[in-house]
């Protein structure tokens, strides 16, 4: 790794130790603290806060460096809440003891430890829409595209993990915020704020991150006064009991159910429907488009 | 206070040129950030930061980055500074006392956001009634200067010959478009250190400055007191890259500007680079060829044209 030339096309990884290599300079009284630190308590492992990533795309923060970038994020997440790459680092600078917890959730049920062993990704190339249409009326794989499809969303790539350290903690994290959609599904909720408050409110109660919290105490500020009353009075109340009683969201491998029957999905994991949202497209309107969709399917030779 | 006493040490001694970063990068970009002689077959290489680059590419590369740093330049600058910035324009400008023997015909280059040249004209026209003086403003990135002009437009030099913008890379300047001895007045501001080669650059400026003309450069340098270069380290590998993160959504970007400032050559050797190319300066002393701002941090180099 120490011998290769530079070349702008190799240079993430070398971008990284560049990082590093400022961060070595910079962090040395840090770096001489923890190392006191390390050797008081006979540790051996000659590994210090600012060091080469754990993972690619990793960017290490001392505790200085974390708390100034989850108050910047809150902000910004506030000021701007396009900005995902904020909304992201949030999660990410406050997680804190919660994702041990949720990967411990994990590693208790032989779910959990499938995902955490093959550590399977959400995005718009693992995700092949045309297949899942073709799933019967009923199962999960169906109700997943309609719900695409009412809403007008894609399982886009989101924001890689930064600033976790721990690289299979960095992967909880991601397959947390990967798995939302499918949240958003498994609840029937669609994607407008009050809705993805309600959401967060079912998060909170369910995964216990901070980040959800946050969002759920300070989003409804966004808010108009009837959708904040209707959020409060109606969906709050179902979010929590159903999040609180329902089994881990987190252990379940989602790409495993697609041919499932949806409602022995909701039976299984504890779940209720909300009471009933209005949606952007109706219902007919997404199915003739799955539909379609299927139809296409049948006709295109890029599958199997 | 062990660790503290430590670090003093550390950056008392440490090589400013690539010391840290020679157990990671293979061929070297030199502290004078010019191209390095490598072995035979390796290609000519120069520093991007703290990460060494073929020389072809450090020009895509600093267009990328002003690319995307462009719109929210001035913000950026502010925040990480504090507005200080603008004190160092300030005192940058005046210092030049453009207008002060009548109209001067300036170029400033790698002037993007017009800071500098917003700053000569009001010099100009406030302290000495000067409507006649011009500035060129040159730089090699387009974006920056939709910028500038966008900022020229609210001022009363918009659409006055007092003031025109040029797309132009500052170490190779089109002869027909800049003529040798032509300016009174060559200006470039946190600039020099992005550009591929700074005796390229400094050879332009002497081919399209007077016999007398003056040669003025704002840019960061070396710090030299220990504590307030232990302080300024820390702030620059720790904020400003968050700053970035946060008001921008780039990292990468500010990351690549603090390791620039780090592979800058210190006040020294940029003045002697400064005379290799035909200038004449004062003497190898702070007050003399150049003049620290802030302990270092910016610092005005200038020279005369013989």
């Amino acid at each position: 790794m120490l011998n290769i030339t530079c070349s702008t096309r190799t240079s993430s990884t070398l971008r990284s130790i560049s990082t590093q290599t400022s961060r070595l300079i910079a962090s040395s009284v840090i770096r001489d603290r923890q190392a006191r630190h390390q050797q008081s308590g006979n540790v051996v492992s000659a590994r210090f806060v600012a060091t080469t990533p754990a993972y690619e795309g990793h960017i290490p923060l001392n505790w200085f460096e974390n708390a100034f970038l989850a108050v910047g994020s809150a902000v910004m997440s506030l000021a701007d809440p396009r900005r995902g790459d904020m909304i992201a680092a949030l999660g990410e600078t406050t997680a804190g003891p919660s994702l041990p917890r949720l990967r411990d959730q994990m590693l208790e049920s032989a779910e959990g430890r499938k995902i955490l062993k093959e550590r399977p990704r959400v995005n718009s190339t693992t995700i092949n829409m045309n297949e899942l249409a073709e799933y019967r009326e009923g199962t999960f794989g169906r109700a997943y595209v309609t719900w695409l499809e009412r809403c007008g969303v894609t399982p886009d790539t989101r924001e890689p993990v930064h600033y976790i350290d721990d690289p299979e903690l960095a992967y909880v994290m991601q397959r947390y915020r990967e798995c939302h959609d499918f949240y958003h599904c498994i609840t029937n909720l669609p994607v407008s704020v009050e809705y993805e408050l309600a959401l967060k409110y079912f998060e909170f109660a369910n995964l216990g991150l901070p980040m959800t919290a946050i969002s759920a105490v300070f989003g409804p500020v966004r808010l108009t006064p009837q959708k904040r009353h209707r959020l409060i009075s109606e969906y709050v109340p179902w979010a929590l009991r159903c999040g609180g009683s329902a089994k881990s969201l987190i252990t379940v491998y989602w790409e495993d159910r697609w041919g499932q029957n949806v409602e022995d999905i909701k039976k299984e994991l504890g779940i209720v429907d909300p009471p009933e949202a209005t949606w952007k497209r109706p219902l007919s309107e997404a199915k003739a488009a799955a539909a379609k969709r299927q139809r296409s399917a049948v006709f295109s030779t890029d599958k199997h | 206070m062990q660790s503290l006493s430590r670090s003093l040490r550390l950056s008392l001694q440490k090589l400013r040129s690539t010391a840290p970063c020679s157990r990671y990068v293979h061929t070297e970009g030199t502290a004078s950030s010019s191209s390095s002689s490598s072995p035979n077959t390796q290609p000519r290489t120069t520093s991007f930061g703290f990460k060494t680059v073929p020389e072809d590419a450090k020009e895509s590369l600093v267009k990328d980055v002003f690319d995307s740093v462009a719109s929210k330049y001035d913000l950026m600058n502010d925040a990480t500074s504090f507005g200080v910035h603008r004190l160092w324009k300030d005192a940058f400008v005046s210092s030049l006392r453009p207008g002060r023997k009548g109209p001067m015909r300036c170029i400033d280059v790698a002037g993007g956001t017009g800071d500098i040249a917003l700053r000569i004209l009001d010099h100009a026209r406030e302290t000495y009634a000067d409507r006649e003086t011009s500035v060129e403003v040159v730089d090699i990135n387009g974006q920056m200067l939709k910028e500038g002009f966008r900022r020229f437009k609210k001022t009363m030099y918009h659409n006055t010959p007092q003031i025109s913008f040029h797309e132009a890379n500052a170490q190779d300047l089109p002869s027909s478009q800049f003529k040798d001895n032509t300016y009174d007045l060559y200006t470039i501001a946190f600039g020099i250190r992005n550009c591929t080669s700074i005796p390229a650059v400094l050879k332009e400026a002497h081919r399209v400055l007077k016999p007398g003309g003056t040669f003025a450069c704002l840019e960061f340098s070396r710090v030299n007191n220990p504590l307030l270069s232990t302080i300024y380290d820390q702030y620059s590998f720790t904020v400003i890259p968050l700053l970035g993160t946060v008001l921008t959504g780039d990292r990468e970007s500010y990351q690549y500007l603090v390791e620039s400032i780090r592979k800058f050559p210190p006040q020294p050797e940029f003045a002697n680079m400064i005379r290799e190319a035909g200038f004449s300066t004062g003497p190898d002393v702070d007050g003399g060829a150049w003049s620290d701002m802030w302990g270092g941090i910016a610092c005005v180099h200038k020279g005369v044209k013989v």
